[in-house]
């Protein structure tokens, strides 16, 4: 279990160094970096003098290794467009993008799982509405869903705020209330999907003779399928909702865009369309430890209930 | 049936197939580890037109050395000779050439053959593998082959997983004999078919040697099995022969106590011999483990 | 994603053998089905699909649109017209305008092309990548798997949309560009997928088969490898095309798409602006994204299907506890018998009706007595074990008959009650030992759960029980198995393990369903040693089915034969191998080798046993057997025979009629 984990650090943090190079080396490769911030009437001086004034004449690697050192201390630099600190400003958006992917995520899990559970064991009507369901909900795109939950709970009914976010510690109410659209829009796909991966992992495992052995022994059904049906269908099941979490990083900034959330999708989608190269650096740093992170979990979750990959 | 590839049937008195001394090792994990040994210097020899039985227990190494012989497994020292010429260690490339007289039988009839292919396709690639026939050739050599197991001629066009496990192992059968084989390694070739169609299999392959001189290397479990079908058994444990003699004299009254102790083990569907045998069994226990 | 395993359980017997035909041209041989139904190629297979055709009929469609956009509507997809703005539909603009007065119809024709485009790209990129590495790192394995499965994690773990975020930020927008860079993340996957097809595939005994006839790498790729992997290949492909539809849409919402390029994200953008105004703006285009990318997955679902091939299960339904009227017994249900089946029935649903697998099964077993279950496969053996212990598989069920067990009817009681038997009066020992543990628990918890749960053991008493049982079933460091997860113990040991938990509570019956099938015959002895020892301790009585008839002989008081369903022949041991009634069971006894006549010529049955479908209404051997007459058209009730029950018409008045 030791070597298992200690392995599963170095290989997640060999990730984070890997992909952190790429996306230095890849925003090197921006042609004019002043031009985004002195606009398109800049000279050549102007820009030249730009490119001094950033450090970018600098070789990339003795920049790169800079740029990590500081990083590893938490400085992440400065906004080549606000002039803010880059940490900071993710520091303030990030609780909002983590609100909405958590809650999203621990809300899709618990309906999808229990739907899934339900659709693996009684099978009929519940499994094929669960398999229609996430066929749906993988054509149907968010955006979309979102455009028309505003519509209806928003505009038509007016039962809930269409935009804004109001963080938990200002108030618990307000802030439950602004997620709740945001939330749906991604919970729509997000169950269907997990309900339909945990179905099958729940019948798989159901279908295994020791299921049936165990049952010979006398135990309860109840107690076979909340014991052991469900520990050998939670790795399986729990791959999948890391996987969707990862997801819901990436759909999370067209759903911050609808509701308008101040999160790290306005912040990234700003810092991109202006070519800020420090913001987009930190925010995929930031997005990068947060998928590590996610894995980690997932990957230790998996090894200590399956004693096969633990003792690997 | 055609005869068997006449090319090198020089000397009688030579085997058909000599192995000399086999050392099979899988690499098991890291680099650090010792390789696991699988065959322990195994001598063994085919004779042309003959049947060598070989039998023993689940991880005793008998499936590793036929696929030793078919080049399916690293050979870590010793020498394999067929017709006179090594085949040990050849290359993928140089191993096509003897691979037309050594062919396989595998136990399992449900993966030996791809599901998604017909029989007709199935049995056409050992025939236009090496361009020795045209597909026109292959077309009639197949009705040919099928005849020759007692499978329909239509049986061509359908896939393998229309047919039953019986079936199956009928068209593995016949693609082993596709191309003229001298040497078919019979890994378990019944042991997953029922009582009525393992005697149907085991016939078959009594008749097609017969009718072709076709030599069997017939690896299986069941010992009574391996002795009806075989002129000498072969006897491995533990990646070693333990024994090597006629087929009756091994069934009967073997040497070796390991062999011993297998044969008393293996039930006989009659009560009252059964309950001498297992009498037999108590008392070489008793006397002492023969394990090994 | 939308990977449905299909989890229903088809009845075994109908799944193992195809139909059968009465051609018995070739005595010797196995005839094959001559007027199966017709079967058709991928194509045939993909036409008969209503669902799988309507969504190829519907991305025709949305091609059409898009290759023909200019001929279909006037307006340009940009050219704004003031009079346009926000206007509701009329004859000039079907779909009325945008927020920008811009013609919705043309922009929705014109959006299908960027949608199809950047579909196409990013699964061609993902495809054209993922596919070649995958064949590669899967066969040739090696320091090349090593290398690309690591790419291919690091790829895993990024999140995809940030990435194309920066490469936005870097490059200005750019469809290609940023699809291309979805195709190559979500080569990944592809990758994942084929390397591990490509693994499973190469130890296939086929693709031995292949190398072994001489076949070249290139040629086993084409030929064996292609095949297999390209189905799941489809289905990710669809999945990646009807992603890459939505990601473009996402990004083109963001406002980060190419400004002159129409597509249905950018429509979405104007629609959510406009949401307070005009609500059907979004109506068009999410429909549009919506019904595209349905239409992809299914199309996918139906190409996958006409390539597998798969017979559709029968559906499984809601099991259903319908009981036909009980029969009247046929035999007088005496006291002294520990367990008395009677005209057991089980069924499972299949296409067109209803398969009995088990058909007017009737045996008892006293205490003490070891019965044996004979048969071939597919004959009911194990089914009518499970339906003793009411443990029959999903879509499984007695559909009449009693199972009477110290005085209670099994067949009929709640599962509550059952529940209360299983485990503690009856017993069950598995065939695979290996499957029969849950491979996430230690072995000592396996076996002290039950004892806890049911025997109301302490926590310190079910332990100590549990290693006495390991030593009993003779395991020389029980401390050491009890701690063991199963797969650190050989076959042999987890079927000692399988033993020692059946008979913890002492049961009065136990079930054995091919308990040595799986192991070597040394080991196999052992084991029937302990069964017989246990027996003599504690006086149970046992169903032990088997195929083989050396295994009978060896440790079973009392035999049933059992033929396509029904039990053809009880006897004694004794009898039974020393005088068989029925011409079933004497001809399984001679197509054993039996060491005399080595390489003559062994007595054969032809054919094979029947089809749950294609039983014979007469006599279900009569087809295949050597004294078949015609008095065999009827189909044949059991007669008292000796000791036992024969089902034959040549058994008359207790005597045989050899009317060969």
């Amino acid at each position: 279990m030791i070597t298992f984990l200690t392995r599963r650090l170095i290989s997640a943090v060999a990730l984070l160094l890997v992909v952190s190079a790429l996306t230095f080396f890849l925003m090197d490769l921006l042609p004019d970096p002043g031009r985004g911030i002195l606009g398109v009437s800049a000279t050549d001086e102007q820009l030249a003098s730009k490119r001094r004034e950033l450090g970018l004449d600098r070789p990339v690697v003795p920049r790169y290794l800079d740029w990590l050192w500081a990083a590893l201390r938490g400085d992440l630099g400065t906004s080549w467009t606000t002039g803010l600190d880059v940490a900071d400003s993710i520091g303030t958006k990030l609780p909002v993008t983590l609100s909405l992917t958590l809650t999203a995520t621990v809300v899709c899990a618990l309906f999808g799982i229990a739907l899934g559970l339900f659709a693996a064991i009684r099978r009929g009507i519940v499994d094929r509405s669960v398999h229609v369901l996430a066929v749906a909900g993988f054509a149907i795109p968010g955006l979309w869903v979102g455009i028309l939950l505003v519509a209806l709970f928003a505009v038509r009914l007016d039962w809930l705020p269409a935009t804004g976010y109001v963080p938990l510690a200002e108030s618990p109410v307000d802030w439950a209330r602004s997620l709740v659209l945001p939330v749906a829009t991604i919970a729509v796909s997000g169950i269907a999907a997990i309900a339909q991966q945990t179905r099958n992992a729940v019948a798989t495992v159901l279908e295994r003779d020791y299921v049936r052995t165990l049952r010979s022994r006398g135990l309860p059904l109840r107690r076979v399928l909340l014991v052991h049906v469900l520990r050998n269908a939670t790795p399986p099941a729990l791959t999948v909702v890391g996987l969707q979490f990862i997801g819901l990083l990436g759909g999370a900034l067209v759903i911050e865009q609808i509701f308008a959330l101040p999160g790290l999708g306005s912040l990234a989608i700003g810092a991109t369309s202006q070519s800020d190269v420090p913001t987009v650096q930190g925010v995929v740093l930031v997005s990068v430890c947060v998928v590590v992170s996610v894995n980690l979990v997932v990957d230790l979750a998996t090894g200590v209930l399956d004693p096969k990959v633990g003792m690997r | 049936m055609e005869p068997v590839n006449a090319t090198a049937a020089a000397d009688p008195a030579q085997p058909l197939l000599t192995i000399d001394k086999l050392v099979v090792e899988y690499r098991t994990g890291g680099r650090r580890r010792p390789p696991l040994r699988v065959l322990h210097e195994v001598s063994l020899e085919v004779h042309a037109h003959e049947t060598l039985g070989l039998v023993g227990e689940s991880g005793s190494g008998k499936t590793t050395l036929g696929r030793a012989v078919l080049g399916l497994a690293p050979v870590a020292g010793g020498t394999i000779t067929f017709a006179g010429t090594r085949i040990d260690g050849l290359g993928r490339r140089a191993r096509r050439g003897p691979s037309r007289d050594i062919q396989v039988v595998f136990q399992d009839p449900y993966g030996s053959l791809n599901p998604s292919m017909t029989i007709g396709d199935i049995l056409t690639e050992p025939l236009t593998a090496r361009h020795t026939h045209t597909r026109r050739a292959a077309r009639e050599r197949i009705g040919e082959l099928l005849d020759a197991v007692g499978l329909p001629a239509d049986t061509a066009a359908r896939s393998a997983r229309e047919l039953s496990g019986g079936q199956r192992q009928r068209v593995a059968i016949a693609r082993a004999l596709a191309p003229g084989p001298r040497l078919i390694i019979c890994d378990e070739p019944v042991s997953a078919l029922d009582l009525s169609t393992r005697a149907q299999v085991i016939n078959l392959l009594v008749e097609l040697q017969q009718a072709t001189g076709v030599a069997y290397l017939f690896i299986a479990h069941d010992l009574s099995v391996v002795g009806h079908v075989s002129d000498r058994v072969a006897v491995m444990s533990r990646g070693e022969i333990v024994e090597c003699a006629d087929a009756t004299r091994v069934t009967t009254d073997p040497e070796h106590p390991y062999t011993r102790n297998l044969l008393l083990a293996a039930p006989v569907p009659d009560p009252a011999r059964q309950a001498q045998r297992r009498a037999a069994r108590h008392r070489l226990a008793a006397q002492g483990s023969p394990a090994g | 994603m939308n990977d449905n395993q299909t989890a229903a359980i088809a009845p075994p017997t109908a799944a193992e053998a195809p139909a059968q035909s009465p051609d018995r041209a070739k005595p010797a041989a196995e005839s094959v089905p001559a007027a199966a139904p017709r079967r058709h190629g991928p194509a045939g297979r993909f036409l008969r699909d209503p669902i799988a055709v309507a969504a190829a009929a519907v991305l025709l469609l949305v091609i059409a649109t898009g290759v023909c956009a200019g001929l279909l509507t006037e307006h340009g997809p940009n050219k704004a017209a003031l009079d346009a703005v926000l206007a509701d539909p009329s004859g000039t603009h079907p779909l009325g305008g945008d927020g920008s007065g811009r013609d919705v119809l043309s922009r929705l024709l014109y959006g299908s092309r960027t949608s199809l485009f950047a579909g196409a790209i990013a699964t061609g990129v993902a495809l054209l990548i993922g596919v070649p590495t995958g064949l590669a790192a899967g066969y040739v394995g090696g320091w090349w798997d090593a290398l690309s499965s690591w790419v291919a994690n690091l790829f895993l773990a990024l999140p995809g949309v940030v990435v194309l975020l920066a490469l936005v930020a870097v490059r200005g927008p750019g469809l290609v560009g940023s699809m291309v860079v979805l195709g190559v993340l979500t080569a990944a996957p592809v990758f994942r997928l084929v390397r591990g097809e490509v693994k499973r595939v190469r130890g296939e005994p086929y693709v031995d088969a292949a190398r072994v006839a001489g076949l070249s790498d290139p040629r086993i790729m084409g030929r064996h490898i292609l095949r297999v992997v390209r189905v799941p290949i489809i289905t990710q492909a669809s999945l990646i095309f009807g992603l890459a539809l939505i990601i473009e849409s996402g990004i083109a919402f963001l406002g980060l798409g190419e400004a002159d390029r129409a597509s249905w994200g950018a429509m979405l953008n104007d629609a959510s602006v406009h949401v307070y105004d005009n609500a059907m703006l979004s109506v068009w285009p999410g429909a549009a994204i919506t019904l595209t990318v349905l239409a992809v997955t299914l199309l996918g679902a139906g190409l996958r299907d006409a390539f597998e091939d798969a017979p559709k299960p029968p559906a499984a339904t809601r099991r259903r506890r319908v009981r036909g009227p009980a029969r009247e017994p046929a035999v007088r249900v005496d006291t002294g018998a520990l367990l008395v089946v009677d005209g057991l029935e089980v069924a499972y649903p299949a296409p067109g009706g209803e398969a009995a697998v088990v058909d007017a099964v009737s045996l008892r077993v006293d205490r003490g007595e070891i019965l044996g279950l004979v048969g071939e496969s597919g004959c009911g053996k194990t089914q009518t074990a499970l339906a003793v212990l009411r443990l029959l598989p999903v879509g499984g069920e007695i559909r009449s008959g009693r199972v009477m067990f110290d005085g209670r009817d099994l067949a009929a009681l709640s599962e509550r009650d059952v529940n209360a038997l299983r485990g503690r009066r009856i017993g069950y020992i598995p065939q695979d030992p290996m499957s029969n543990l849950d491979p996430s628990f230690r072995i000592g918890s396996q076996l002290v759960e039950p004892l806890r749960a049911h025997l109301g053991l302490s926590r310190d008493a079910a332990r100590r029980r549990a290693l006495e049982l390991l030593d009993r079933v003779g395991i020389a460091d029980p401390a050491r198995v009890f701690a063991a997860y199963p797969h650190q113990v050989s076959g042999g040991m987890a079927q000692r393990v399988l033993i020692a938990g059946a008979v913890a509570a002492e049961p009065d019956l136990l079930i054995a369903d091919e308990p040595t099938t799986a192991l070597d015959v040394t080991v196999q002895a052992e084991i029937l040693d302990l069964l017989r020892s246990l027996r003599r301790e504690h006086g149970m009585g046992m169903i032990l089915v088997t195929h083989d008839l050396g295994v009978v002989a060896d440790i079973c008081d009392r035999v049933a034969v059992m033929y396509a369903g029904e039990i053809v022949e009880t006897a004694t041991s004794a009898d039974l191998f020393a005088r068989p009634a029925h011409p079933y069971s004497a001809a399984l006894l001679a197509a054993i080798p039996d060491g005399a006549g080595a390489r003559s010529r062994l007595p054969t049955i032809p054919d094979r046993v029947p089809s749950v479908h294609d039983r014979p209404s007469g006599c279900r051997f009569a087809p295949r057997c050597a004294y078949a007459a015609p008095g065999c058209a009827v189909h044949p009730e059991p007669t008292t025979h000796r000791d036992g029950a024969v089902r034959c018409v040549r058994v008359e008045n207790e005597v045989i009629v050899w009317n060969r």
